[in-house]
């Protein structure tokens, strides 16, 4: 049997799993793996301009297409600049695999050129890792970690090369043994459980579900159950940020998304509530406020796959460890076999269209000046009939967009939710383009997010990608200057985007179009201008420059000390309030 | 404003897990990340082959708290197995430690007759010097440690704790 060096085994490897694209950035300690990719053409190489976006890019294919996201950077700074994005799909729960180069195993630990100890940095904002020291291990490991990564709750795996393993040869074992048999997540729940949460369900006269970002990485099935199991229950739906889209925005019993910016309806029945069914979501802080005052007479049962994120923040009465595509399709078994009638909810949902008709996304709508919550409202009715895939960057236009932008389907909205990454949206929608060659795709900016990943508009020149980003330019980092309006008394501490550039011209250096809006009038134009040009656009959309994102609960505040409108805000928080984040 | 404080149990927790790089690194690592606290961590390979380690954790936390270090470590991708030994039920915790005494006269021989109480061994002696072996519970070793302070302590290595569940059933 002839050998074959690490980096031939690693491309095989790869290929056999069924990879079609890698998202990197080469230097010296991956040029071995360069040269076996330049000698193919099963996998595709996109050139990123920085590691942190070809991190945050698989990222976007990951989520758009369910497909595990496969990233390749050099040693040293290749690897520390892609730590940002790992981080982002650990917190986000998004399946990837990060192929590292490192230095010589002879100089690993002696401060040689581009070092790090990536393995030792990566540790804890991975789901795991590996430092390969044999090519003749190489096969199995890189077959384990793409199972880690998309078994389970599902995260960023890495797998740190050294120079000389990609170079050394070893015979290559098509079907190498996985070395942790122990892992093996719960995907089936108990049935007994599923049972007693039906009948709980049946038995509710205030139910809810709240569902999350697992639903979506369940797969589509699973959004599928959720309607079914929603339609055959009448309950309202409402979901986390990572969740938009599992259910559609259209349907009656949608509530809106819930936590911080979420609708009044959504966290006013969560509130209320005498039963949450929690699907795929973790309780984040952002959403459920002070914890003391979270859902206080509800049961809460819980679905998740992740065995530590039960009763981490909340307390729940009834834990159902599985897949939740799984559960769901257990519930409706359930439901049917034992022969539930559709509940009577008649009165909840009395108590929901109260709350519903305080109608908390309304705006003032202004003749001088674009509000942003109508741009992104004008922007959704302009490509609602697209399916677009919509990334964010983080911000006030993340939540505006996640509340003013509708989602009727899964995949199509690209968020960095747990970790907040500002600067996601631009290279994630690079990733969800390639995933999805023929989709409208859109990131919703701001101008100061969208700074921060500036250089991969060169990326979609090079590829070609028709990618869109529509910039909501207040000229401030919104949310942190809404924050010190609200707590520190419109100190505005470095908060206001100074010098920035031409975007138009920027766009147009990069080759892409750029298009200015400043007025209402200009603004349905502009966006048709944007969607029919075939190519990159960038749109510098002109918007009021002190306008709040509301509703909000302010940090530690409970449900139903909800802010409605910004006269409601006065000046300082005491210190308690501060240390919140 | 002030950082408040919780009200911790502690509890040992016997982990087993895949003997490999860096699996230490990740345990520990995991306590420091989320704020957990150590009080003494053991390790060691218990296999033939040597691909299982047990590694005992004693950590002080609240109930609440509690749950949640053993799902987080149970979700480590090499950790095999998680048990609660304080909540499991009887168990036994020993601890070893080597203890250098210096002295002459009236302090080493009471130094010795104390090691005696204790049933310690002497594993090395010089004409003005003990290094004694003591093995028991913490609260043993502690007292031993203390009274030698007494008598000319030079310095202790101790193992932490190591820990099994009582009766014929594995934990």
């Amino acid at each position: 049997m002839s050998e074959k060096s690490g980096a031939d085994i690693l491309i095989e490897v790869l290929t056999d799993l069924g990879v079609e694209v890698v998202f990197g950035y080469p230097g010296g300690a991956v040029l071995p793996i360069y040269d076996a990719l330049f000698k193919q053409d099963a996998i595709k190489h996109i050139l990123v301009r920085h590691e942190q976006a070809a991190t945050h890019a698989a990222e976007g294919y990951a989520r758009s297409t369910g497909k595990p996201g496969v990233v390749l950077v050099t040693s040293g700074p290749g690897a520390t600049n892609a730590v940002t994005g790992i981080t982002d799909a650990l917190m986000d729960s998004i399946p990837m695999v990060v192929i590292t180069g490192q230095v010589p195993t002879g100089l690993i630990g002696t401060d040689a050129f581009q070092e790090a100890d990536t393995v030792g940095i990566t540790r804890h904002c991975s789901k795991h890792n590996y430092l390969v020291k044999n090519p003749a291990q190489l096969a199995s490991v890189v077959r384990e970690a793409f199972h880690i990564a998309t078994a389970g709750r599902p995260g960023p795996v890495v797998i740190d090369i050294p120079k000389d393993v990609q170079v050394a040869t070893a015979q290559e074992r098509s079907n190498a043994p996985i070395r942790h048999k122990a892992y093996a997540p719960q995907v089936k729940a108990d049935p007994a459980r599923i049972e007693e949460a039906v009948d709980m369900l049946a038995a509710a006269e205030r139910p809810i579900f709240y569902t999350g970002g697992g639903i979506i990485n369940s797969g589509p099935e699973a959004s599928r159950l959720l309607r079914e199991l929603a339609a055959l229950t009448g309950a309202p739906v409402t979901s986390t940020l990572m969740g938009l889209g599992a259910f559609p925005a259209s349907s009656p019993q949608w509530v809106g998304m819930l936590g911080m910016h979420g609708t009044y309806e959504a966290n006013l029945a969560m509130n209320q509530a005498d039963l949450i069914i929690a699907l795929g979501a973790r309780f984040d802080d952002r959403v459920t406020g002070r914890l003391d005052a979270f859902s206080p007479n509800s049961r809460k049962v819980h679905v998740d796959i992740d065995r530590s994120s039960i009763n981490k923040n909340v307390r729940v009465d009834l834990p159902i460890i599985a897949d939740v595509g799984s559960a769901l399709a257990d519930m409706i078994e359930a439901w049917k076999r034992r022969k539930h009638p559709t509940p009577d909810l008649a009165e909840w949902w009395n108590r929901i269209e109260g709350w519903r008709a305080v109608r908390c996304l309304d705006f003032e709508d202004r003749k001088d000046v674009i509000m942003p919550q109508r741009a992104i409202r004008a922007l959704w009715e302009a490509t609602k009939d697209k399916a677009p895939v919509i990334t964010t960057e983080v911000g006030q236009h993340q939540m505006w967009a996640a509340q003013h932008f509708d989602f009727d389907d899964p995949n199509k909205w690209l968020t960095s939710g747990g970790l907040g990454t500002m600067g996601y949206g631009l290279p994630a929608a690079i990733g969800a383009q390639l995933g999805n060659p023929d989709a409208l795709v859109i990131d919703i900016a701001g101008e100061a997010s969208i700074q921060m990943n500036i250089q991969e508009l060169g990326t979609a020149t090079q590829y070609r990608l028709p990618v869109k980003i529509f910039i909501l330019n207040n000229e401030y980092m919104g949310m942190v200057r809404q924050w010190q309006q609200l707590t520190y008394q419109s100190r505005y501490s470095e908060s206001y985007s100074d010098a920035l550039p031409d975007f138009v011209k920027l766009a147009e250096a990069y080759g892409w179009k750029g298009i200015l809006i400043e007025t209402p009038d200009q603004l349905d134009a502009g966006i048709a201008e944007m969607i029919a040009h075939d190519g990159p656009v960038m749109v510098d959309c002109r918007v009021a420059k002190l306008a709040n994102c509301f509703p909000m609960i302010p940090s530690g505040a409970a449900h139903t000390e909800m802010i409605l409108q910004s006269a409601q805000v006065s000046g300082e928080m005491d210190d308690e309030a501060k240390a919140l984040v | 404003m002030h950082i408040k404080q919780e009200l911790n149990e502690r509890h040992t927790l016997a982990v087993v897990v895949d003997n490999e790089p860096g699996i230490l690194a990740r345990i520990a690592g995991l306590f420091t990340a989320r704020g957990y606290n150590i009080e003494s961590l053991t390790v060691s390979e218990i296999t033939e082959d040597k691909a299982v380690s047990r590694i005992t954790i004693v950590t002080s936390a609240s109930p609440h708290v509690m749950e949640q270090i053993i799902a987080q470590l149970d979700r480590l991708v090499p950790v095999h197995k998680v048990t609660d030994l304080t909540v499991l039920g009887p168990h036994v915790e020993r601890e070893l430690a080597l203890v250098k005494v210096a002295g002459t006269g009236d302090h080493r021989i009471e130094a010795l007759r104390l090691a005696e109480v204790y049933r310690a061994h002497v594993l090395d002696a010089t004409i003005s010097s003990f290094v004694f072996e003591v093995t028991g519970g913490r609260d043993k070793i502690d007292k031993f440690v203390e009274l030698m302070g007494e008598l000319g302590l030079v310095e202790v290595a101790r193992t932490g704790v190591v820990a099994i569940s009582r009766g014929r059933e594995a934990a």
